[in-house]
């Protein structure tokens, strides 16, 4: 049996006010874009998160038992949910209940924590798990980091966090020679399970799906699920990992994205070796291929598939090393509205909107960038955090001087 | 040019600001080859600068001015005088005496004609009959603008305002009031009705308002409600009261503040700015630099304060304009210019509005000028970063530089001011 395992993330970061200037310091301690991140989670969840849960609530009543999905929804995602439209959380609830779609734990913050301080990588996570059992009545088993970040180290923390099966991309620089389409375990693990993303599958529906120039558009189910079916007898796990903004979002409505995944699990069940599993299947179906070294952090993002979407530029470097290290100092306060502001300010979005590789990813940064440029978006980043930083010491003051 | 100017006090009679301001206006005018009559309430007695016609209102004869006022009125025939009257567009001579024996100013003036042989009373203070006296000084104005010897009207504050739009009606000319403080600025929100109404009065009368900084303006438009396109920002050359608490705003960091404003080009020098700044932040924990303003150099600015790993101490603010512009300043308390070739350079002027002390480039043209600034070679960073401990650490230093910076400029500065009201007149009289 060959399996398809979709994973959807799905994430809405809390969007900094584009005009938090240097007046605003010692002045003003709202940060958040409060209109914009509304409006932007409602057209989002119009577009694209009731829909395509609607759509995928049908076919999950079409093929009982059969089609299967799983996501991970960050926490400050399910925070704007609960603020701005319930109704979202209500139709993932409805998914959680048919049992046939897995929540997925990650940081609760979406953020870089692993990378900078493992104490509160943990804390995150632990946040994440607790929203999903609230939400979704399930305990995440599989773990997936930021934006796919990972190494062997990210696959032994998570290991130790009790997690049994971890999700990577599937890079060259990962892989070597090797197909993405099997289980695999990383190096020095005995119970972890390594699923590997299948960009190439991923990435046709993710980023190609309504591409004129590419030589496969239109991209129909048929086509699609005979690419699938040609797999059978090299591969036993096909990992499509996506956002799950591709629905009606990033490819809109009119290109007929919603019409190809209607009709793919039927293509794809045509084939009767070929069937859908959620994650923390895998390891009950397969056994690991073999081990893999990851030494070097990979992740998702851009051709690199590497960090430098988030970090390696001095705007990127300074501003992620200067948050972190109020870590103590934020946390000594025990006052959880800073920290909770704090932990917002390290969601890794605001490091994404500094980039300045401006090169082939730069339309997709650009796409998703709130910002006139990284540079209007560093110096709001360092207002709010100079702010914060104030607020923190004025507060430790007072309470000396109390 | 010439401009019939309304004012309170003048020196060597000075009790507020505003006689300051008048004085330093009024030079600079003539500076710029405005002819100028500048009319008060009374000389009392004191000696004043050649050089300036002053009018004092006390002094005018006003049964004299009237007799001549009906002769001329009776001499032409009444479209040469239509365009005068703004109320009542087609007054004839016996229009006019009839206005004069029922309109409530006249029916006071015709009193006062006959009680003090034709002069009225002014003291020039701000004691407890001082809207009476507004209201005559009104009457003066009505007066005196029948003289008809002028291009344009200047009124300073609401003191002056009803005389200026007086002198308006009776001349047909136009009016520039000019706002030194509102209402707001000197009561808070418990503003006297009664004046809040004269400004209000004026304001909408004067065919262009100036105000002294993009703070009054605001406030013109907020709370008189004036449209902002009439309001022109002329900064007095110097003003006490530029600190923060005129702009009701409060320091926002702890530290001490250091300033660029300009430009981000290679002309500025802003590299020089940042490596100093870099060079202070690692001995001194207690201060925080701003660099104003954008340019072609800005983002490699931003990235090189990031690689100095400074975001804690260093901001920048892009391009500011109008009340932002005077509220950097007023937070500040150093200024730097590291110009590498600077003509001459305004902005070092701007900085001492606000009595902020200032470093110059030896190689900018106001180094000239303001010869008790302290000034460095702009490639010297290691000086401008001992300069600038200096005086952040040393505020008695800081405060004398200041002061003496200003002495340095106060023509100058006038000067400027004077043209920058020149040039509304202009555009006033062109439409």
């Amino acid at each position: 049996m060959v399996s398809l395992i979709f994973y959807f993330q799905v994430h809405q970061p809390f969007r900094l006010r584009k005009n938090y200037s240097f007046f605003d310091i010692g002045n003003n301690h709202f940060y958040e874009d409060e209109e914009a991140n509304r409006a932007i989670l409602n057209k989002v969840a119009d577009k694209c998160y009731i829909p395509t849960n609607l759509m995928l609530l049908d076919l999950i009543k079409q093929y009982p038992g059969k089609f299967k999905v799983s996501f991970s929804i960050s926490g400050v995602a399910i925070e704007q949910f609960e603020k701005y439209n319930p109704y979202v959380l209500e139709t993932f609830q409805m998914l959680a209940e048919t049992g046939q779609v897995e929540f997925i734990a990650e940081t609760y913050y979406h953020s870089l924590s692993f990378i900078f301080s493992k104490e509160e990588f943990k804390a995150q996570v632990e946040m994440q798990k607790q929203k999903v059992e609230q939400y979704f009545k399930q305990t995440p088993t599989t773990f997936r980091n930021t934006e796919l970040i990972y190494n062997n180290d990210v696959a032994h923390f998570a290991e130790q966090l009790g997690f049994n099966t971890i999700l990577a991309e599937g890079a060259n620089q990962v892989l070597g020679w090797r197909s993405p389409n099997f289980l695999y375990q990383p190096v020095g693990s005995y119970k972890m399970n390594l699923l590997l993303k299948n960009f190439k599958l991923s990435d046709d529906i993710a980023f190609r799906f309504s591409n004129r120039a590419w030589e496969d558009y239109p991209l129909t189910a048929e086509k699609y699920a005979s690419w699938i079916h040609s797999i059978a007898g090299s591969g036993e796990v096909i990992n499509l990992f996506m956002d799950y903004e591709t629905f009606g979002e990033h490819q809109w409505e009119d290109t007929g994205i919603f019409n190809f995944m209607r009709a793919l699990p039927g293509e794809i069940l045509k084939h009767p070796d070929f069937q859908f599993l959620m994650p923390k299947e895998a390891a009950l179906n397969y056994t690991p291929l073999s081990q893999i070294d990851t030494p070097f952090f990979v992740s998702w993002a851009d051709l690199e598939r590497d960090l430098t979407a988030w970090l390696g530029n001095s705007l990127q470097d300074s501003s992620i090393e200067k948050v972190y290290e109020i870590e103590e100092m934020v946390k000594a306060t025990k006052d959880p509205d800073l920290i909770h502001t704090w932990r917002k300010l390290l969601t890794s979005d605001h490091f994404y909107y500094m980039c300045t590789k401006w090169f082939s990813d730069g339309d997709v940064h650009k796409y998703f960038n709130p910002y006139e440029s990284p540079y209007d978006a560093f110096i709001i980043f360092t207002n709010v955090l100079n702010d914060l930083i104030q607020t923190i010491k004025n507060k430790s003051k007072n309470k000396l001087s109390a | 040019m010439k401009v019939l100017m309304f004012g309170w006090e003048f020196p060597p009679f000075i009790s507020g600001g505003l006689g300051t301001a008048s004085y330093g206006i009024a030079k600079g005018l003539i500076h710029n080859d405005v002819d100028l009559t500048f009319v008060m309430p009374t000389r009392r007695g004191l000696k004043f600068e050649s050089g300036i016609n002053i009018i004092a209102a006390d002094e005018v004869h006003t049964i004299e001015r009237f007799n001549k006022i009906i002769t001329t009125l009776k001499k032409y025939d009444t479209s040469t005088i239509t365009k005068s009257f703004t109320i009542a567009p087609y007054f004839t001579s016996e229009d006019y005496m009839e206005y004069f024996n029922t309109h409530h100013d006249m029916i006071e003036l015709k009193k006062v004609l006959q009680s003090q042989k034709g002069l009225l009373h002014f003291t020039g203070n701000y004691g407890k009959n001082l809207l009476d006296e507004v209201y005559r000084y009104g009457i003066i104005g009505e007066i005196i603008g029948f003289g008809n010897d002028f291009d344009i009207i200047h009124a300073h504050d609401w003191l002056t305002f009803h005389a200026g739009v007086a002198a308006k009606r009776s001349s047909g000319k136009q009016l520039v009031v000019h706002v030194h403080a509102t209402e707001f600025d000197r009561s808070g929100e418990n503003v006297n009705q009664q004046v809040y109404d004269i400004e209000r009065f004026g304001m909408e009368n004067a065919d262009k308002i100036i105000a002294v900084s993009y703070f009054t303006k605001n406030i013109i438009t907020s709370r008189y409600g004036i449209h902002p396109d009439k309001v022109e920002v002329v900064h007095n050359a110097v003003d006490k009261n530029r600190r923060l608490d005129a702009y009701g705003i409060k320091k926002n960091v702890d530290e001490k503040i250091v300033l660029f404003l300009g430009r981000i080009t290679m002309q500025k020098g802003p590299d020089y700015f940042m490596e100093a700044a870099h060079r202070v932040y690692k001995k001194y924990k207690n201060v925080r630099f701003v660099m104003a303003g954008s340019g072609d150099m800005l983002p490699r600015m931003i990235t090189r304060m990031a690689s100095l790993r400074m975001i804690d101490r260093f901001h920048f603010t892009g391009f500011l304009k109008g009340i932002d512009v005077e509220r950097m300043y007023a937070l500040s308390d150093l200024y730097v210019m590291p110009s590498v070739s600077e003509p001459f350079g305004i902005a070092p002027f701007e900085a001492l509005l606000y009595d902020v002390p200032i470093i110059i480039s030896r190689q900018s043209g106001v180094a000239e000028v303001l010869k008790n600034a302290i000034k460095v070679d702009f490639w010297d960073i290691n000086k401008l970063s001992e300069m600038i401990l200096m005086l952040i650490e040393n505020d008695k230093v800081a405060n004398e530089v200041a002061e003496k910076c200003k002495e340095d400029m106060s023509n100058i500065g006038w000067d400027n001011a004077g043209l920058r009201i020149k040039n509304v007149y202009e555009s006033v009289l062109k439409n």
